[in-house]
């Protein structure tokens, strides 16, 4: 036990944040660059994924088991809304027989 | 030390992965990159101790929504090379505002004080299932059997969803 948390100590925390944080504004540049509705998905789900991986670091290093329940929680979420999205997506595609997100701009007005 | 290399390792294979997920024309290569990216990101789980998450994390997210991505792209037909793209201009923006996003984040968090950090060797295993369990089925009970009628609403509204139209 000894030797597992001088392990964990030995990365400082401020690299679990850097590294995040390069995840998350890869994320945002997916959401914000793509105009395949799929790769806007993933790119959501890459942001999820780098605020759970934040949110386990800050667990670890403070011995609190509570952000570990939340990134559960936030696993459990992601999953409905991934099922929800894609079936969205499916039904779109049935209508107007694309993905693009520029054709989904009916309801702007 | 060997945990500092595995860090620098897994990070800079999930960063790349991550890039080749915006940077690649197809949409199978794009999922089957997020996967990778996935996997290094479960491989962070097991560095940090958290072991539930990391086993969680790859039955939910190798498991069930890769599969999900892989049968929309394969049941749509979707793997067309870069049909639609945005002009040049509009994905320089998006690159400079998430860059700008990405300092601002750094800028912000570079003197964050995290505070005092615990040392209890025999507190340190809250990523194992039955530490984590039990702070789950006491503290967060009620949130717990709520997600799961969020699941269920869920399911129902999916199989609602993708059901042809009568009419």
């Amino acid at each position: 036990m000894e030797t597992t948390i001088t392990q964990i100590q030995t990365i400082p925390l401020q690299y679990y944040i850097l590294f995040c944080s390069a995840l998350f504004s890869i994320g945002v540049i997916g959401v914000l660059a793509k105009r395949n509705a799929l790769v806007i998905f993933m790119s959501v789900e890459l942001m999820l994924n780098s605020a759970n991986l934040l949110l386990t670091a800050f667990s670890a290093y403070r011995n609190d088991p509570a952000g570990q329940i939340f990134v559960f929680f936030i696993m459990v979420v992601a999953a409905a809304e991934v099922a929800i999205g894609l079936a969205l997506l499916v039904v779109v595609y049935r209508s107007t027989h694309t993905i693009d997100i520029n054709a989904l701009n009916r309801l702007k007005w | 030390m060997l945990s500092l290399y595995l860090f620098y390792f897994l990070s800079t294979v999930a960063l790349i992965s991550a890039l080749m997920v915006l940077l690649s024309k197809k949409p199978i290569h794009s999922v089957l990159y997020l996967t990778l990216t996935f996997f290094t990101l479960a491989g962070h789980y097991i560095l940090l101790n958290a072991q539930f998450l990391a086993v969680v994390h790859i039955i939910v997210y190798a498991g069930a929504i890769m599969v999900l991505f892989l049968f929309t792209v394969m049941l749509l037909n979707l793997n067309l090379e870069g049909e639609f793209q945005k002009s040049t201009l509009m994905k320089f923006v998006a690159t400079l505002t998430g860059g700008m996003l990405f300092l601002v984040l750094i800028g912000t968090l570079k003197s964050f004080d995290v505070g005092t950090l615990s040392e209890h060797p025999e507190l340190t295993q809250i990523g194992l299932v039955k530490n984590l369990g039990k702070t789950l089925y006491s503290d967060y009970l009620l949130p717990f059997e709520l997600s799961s009628i969020l699941f269920l609403s869920a399911m129902v509204g999916a199989v609602m969803l993708g059901k042809k139209d009568k009419n």
